[in-house]
């Protein structure tokens, strides 16, 4: 299989404090990997410099054979990446379907067909009957939905997503999961998680790589990783400083 | 022209900046705890400049004795504007309290043009035109006095934020909001109290400023820009900011007046206003957000 | 193109924008002299009012120094007129030309180097005043002593130097508030309406999606003062004076904006709406007052105060979209 992203041993610092540093991992063409963490391993840091929020301060990222690193958000977009962020950013004044439509007027030449292709996004997502609700008045697990759908409509080659199970119950997970699956299987969307849920990594994702103290402390299958000494330590040793 | 006149005129101008800077210093105490930009700013000092003309007129009390009873009462409008107007709106965005206190400022303004007229006004006390010889200089008293009351006051609030209990409070609530809830400050009243506090300043500098300067209800905007300028230039929220922010205008707008046109000077202190937004938005002892 | 003008406009809506739009064109004809000033001044607000809704209402960055555009337009359009006998709708242009640069330039300057919210609206005030000091000085236009343009008494209409009767400045700025409100439906139901509401909301998640949020506020700032420009323009050749203290001052900033805020932000109809009530709430008391034999000065802006405190307390949207909601007539009018 060949790369999609590749990023190779990108470090950030914050006055000092390094958030990231030298870590590298590959993303496959059609693959979904997981990066996962104790708290504060680095992993949102990671996105954002994937995702063009920061510039990495060293290191490369290269995505479909092209440079990314030091681009803007917006050109990241244009390049193919979509995101979502671990804190929902609703557009909260405008209504689930005019969110999505925000998205899709990337690739849409108009807002016709950018409300078209909106509804069939939500639809796939199964928020149909939210399109004329208000994003402030959606519940927590639709608006993390609406964000995996407004990035969706972008039309992705490689869709960032940045903990969108957390705080959802099972059943709702399990239906993510589904929608993912099938995104992944159906489209050939590649997909780059950062999750805590354990369940969903495990049911998701081909490949995982473990960050901590912003470094890459394993990379490998999901039941090798998880029997990892490293990892296990690392989880464990969170567990008892908490 | 001679040097001695650019220094007298100089001095002069870095005196007349204190006092800018204790009004200053009203507004960055405000909103370096409470958040909000009190648009009203100058508003308020001319409501303190016409009282302490009022007491004047009627009562023959210079303004340097009445500045505390103005302060007193200047503390009162603004405890009372926080708790009744600006706690409710502590959590709505930017716009709507900008646009809130932009309403009481214009009140204010034209409620005192109602008032007073249109006419400027000025208190003239009997030394008003009373000069101390510094070597070759000549420096109005009332300017030197001014100064001096408005660095004692100043450094009265930094005594009362670094050692009092509520000053302690109040210090807490600015630097984590929800920390101060959790430890159970009562954040809403710290936040009148604060507001109470930062218009005192004004009060004061109000009441002082008759000595210096004529008093028309269309100064409030003029002044409350001017506050705006002096903090953004010394870092919103930072004390000692404010003072300097106060000299460093009094001194240009001294110097403008003295090189170029005395009506062009304020365009010198928006000019430098512009440079500081642009270059070190977090004002110059200002600490990055 | 032109469908998405009326595209999910209720009938209803339809209905009452065309019966007041036929109030509007009948209404020379029934008010008096006074009665015409009254409604120029309404639709001086609710135009002006229209175009700092862009900057603010749409892609939200609070202008509080739109008085900068209005009195470059005014005085551009005044100077080309009375220097160079430029007409007034060529000098148009390039007040507008001249109003957008320096809006891109406040624009450049503050979004390059991240200043937004509360220090950009400052920014806007301090170019303002900037200005308005500059003005006072800038003898071409004869500084503080202010700027006349001929005034005559005009037997016959000249509406291509803008020469004439109330009643002819009347429909001329009727038109343009009209084409305005429909520029402004065009921009708020097309793409870029979308963005601007997108960067209203959330900058970060808008930028995100591809968005440059950077180039679209500039174009929100542009249009927004360009639109300006325009009234002030018409302001120009209406009343025929200007003088830096009053065109580019701070209290003119927001007496402009008090339309859109009472109205409601970021609608449509809100300007109009609210520049309606304000003019005529203002006049109201001032005949009041007059009738009673006060004349206080202040009295009217006091009052101004009072409905905007009251207002931005008690309907922090504004007055229209409650009112929209009740008549049912859509969300984005």
């Amino acid at each position: 299989m060949t790369a999609l992203l590749t990023v190779e041993g990108i470090s950030k610092s914050f006055r000092g404090l390094r958030a990231v540093d030298r870590a590298s991992l590959i993303v496959p063409k059609g693959g979904i990997v997981s990066l996962i963490g104790p708290n504060g391993a680095g992993k949102t840091t990671c996105f954002n410099m994937i995702a063009g929020v920061f510039k990495p301060d060293e290191g490369s990222i290269t995505f479909a054979g092209q440079s990314i690193a030091g681009l803007r958000p917006d050109q990241i977009c244009h390049a193919g990446i979509g995101r979502t962020f671990q804190i929902v950013k609703p557009f909260k004044e405008l209504t689930a379907l005019e969110n999505v439509i925000v998205g899709a007027l990337r690739t849409e030449p108009s807002t016709r067909l950018a409300r078209k292709k909106a509804e069939g996004v939500l639809d796939q997502l199964g928020m149909l009957d939210k399109r004329d609700q208000p994003a402030a008045q959606l519940t927590l697990p639709e608006r993390k939905r609406l964000e995996v759908a407004r990035a969706l409509a972008t039309d992705p080659t490689l869709l960032l997503l940045d903990e969108v199970m957390a705080g959802l119950r099972p059943t709702e997970i399990n239906q993510m999961v589904a929608v993912f699956r099938e995104l992944n299987a159906k489209q050939g969307l590649t997909i780059l998680l950062i999750e805590h849920v354990m369940r969903a990594v495990m049911a998701l994702s081909q490949h995982v790589v473990v960050l901590h103290h912003g470094q890459v402390i394993a990379d490998g299958a999901p039941e090798q990783v998880v029997r990892d000494p490293a990892v296990l330590e690392c989880y464990l040793g969170e567990e008892a400083e908490v | 022209m001679p040097i001695d006149l650019i220094v007298t005129v100089a001095v002069q101008g870095i005196l007349t900046g204190l006092v800018y800077g204790l009004m200053a210093l009203g507004l960055s105490v405000i909103f370096g705890v409470v958040r909000v930009v009190n648009f009203a700013h100058g508003e308020m000092m001319t409501i303190a400049s016409y009282a302490a003309i009022v007491a004047f007129g009627a009562w023959n009390i210079d303004p340097l004795v009445s500045m505390i009873p103005i302060a007193v009462l200047l503390f009162a409008l603004g405890y009372a504007m926080q708790a009744a107007l600006i706690n409710p709106f502590i959590n709505r965005p930017e716009h709507s309290q900008f646009i809130l206190l932009a309403a009481v400022a214009i009140i204010m303004v034209n409620g005192l043009l109602m008032i007073f007229g249109p006419d400027a006004r000025n208190v003239l006390v009997d030394y008003a035109l009373d000069s101390i010889e510094v070597g070759p200089l000549l420096i109005d008293k009332v300017r030197v006095i001014t100064a001096t009351l408005a660095l004692a006051i100043t450094a009265g609030l930094f005594a009362f934020f670094k050692l009092s209990r509520i000053g302690k409070a109040i210090r807490a609530c600015a630097d984590n909001h929800m920390g101060a809830l959790v430890v159970g400050l009562n954040v809403k009243r710290l936040y009148a109290l604060t507001f109470g506090i930062g218009s005192a300043c004004v009060g004061a500098a109000g009441a002082m400023m008759t000595l210096l300067i004529d008093t028309t209800p269309n100064v409030g905007p003029v002044f409350t820009l001017q506050a705006f300028v002096i903090v953004i230039i010394g870092g919103l929220g930072s004390m000692p900011g404010a003072l300097l922010g106060g000299v460093l205008i009094g001194l240009t707008e001294a110097m403008a007046g003295l090189f170029f046109a005395p009506s062009a000077k304020t365009m010198f202190g928006v000019a430098i206003l512009i440079l500081v937004l642009l270059f070190r938005p977090q004002g110059l002892l200002g600490r990055k957000a | 193109m032109i469908a998405r003008l009326t595209e999910g406009v209720p009938q209803r809506a339809l209905i009452l924008l065309g019966l007041l739009l036929a109030a509007m064109l009948a209404a020379p004809l029934l008010v008096g002299d006074y009665g015409l000033s009254v409604l120029i001044l309404v639709l001086y607000f609710a135009y002006t009012g229209q175009a700092w809704n862009v900057m603010m209402g749409f892609a939200g960055q609070l202008s509080l120094g739109h008085s900068l555009y209005v009195g470059i337009g005014a005085y551009a359009a005044a100077a080309l007129y009375v220097h160079y006998g430029i007409g007034p709708w060529l000098g148009v242009w390039i007040a507008i030309l001249l109003s957008m640069s320096a809006g891109l330039v406040i624009g450049f300057l503050a979004f390059r180097f991240g200043i937004g919210g509360v220090y950009f609206a400052l920014l806007t005030i301090a170019f303002a005043e900037f200005t308005r000091v500059g003005f006072d000085h800038f003898t071409w236009v004869n500084g503080s002593g202010g700027f006349f343009l001929p005034v005559a008494q005009y037997s016959i209409n000249d509406p291509l130097n803008l020469r004439g009767s109330p009643t002819m400045f009347y429909y001329i700025l009727l038109g343009i508030t009209v084409l305005a409100f429909l520029f402004c439906r065009w921009l708020l139901t097309g793409r870029i309406g979308y963005y601007w509401l997108a960067i209203r909301e959330e900058p970060e998640a808008a930028q995100t999606l591809g968005i440059n949020v950077f180039r679209y506020k500039m174009i929100a700032v542009a249009i927004s003062a360009g639109m300006t420009a325009l009234s002030g323009v018409f302001f120009a050749f209406y009343y025929n004076n200007l003088f830096p203290e009053q065109i580019f001052s701070m209290n003119r900033s927001i007496e402009l904006i008090l339309g859109p805020i009472i109205g409601g932000i970021g609608s449509l109809f809100g300007p109009i709406l609210g520049a309606v009530v304000l003019t005529l709430l203002a006049e109201g008391l001032t005949d009041i007052m007059a009738a009673l034999g006060y004349e206080l000065p202040g009295v009217k802006l006091v009052f101004y105060g009072l409905c905007l405190l009251v207002v931005v307390m008690y309907l922090p949207n504004g007055i229209w979209p409650p009112l929209r909601k009740w008549l049912g007539l859509g969300e984005r009018l």
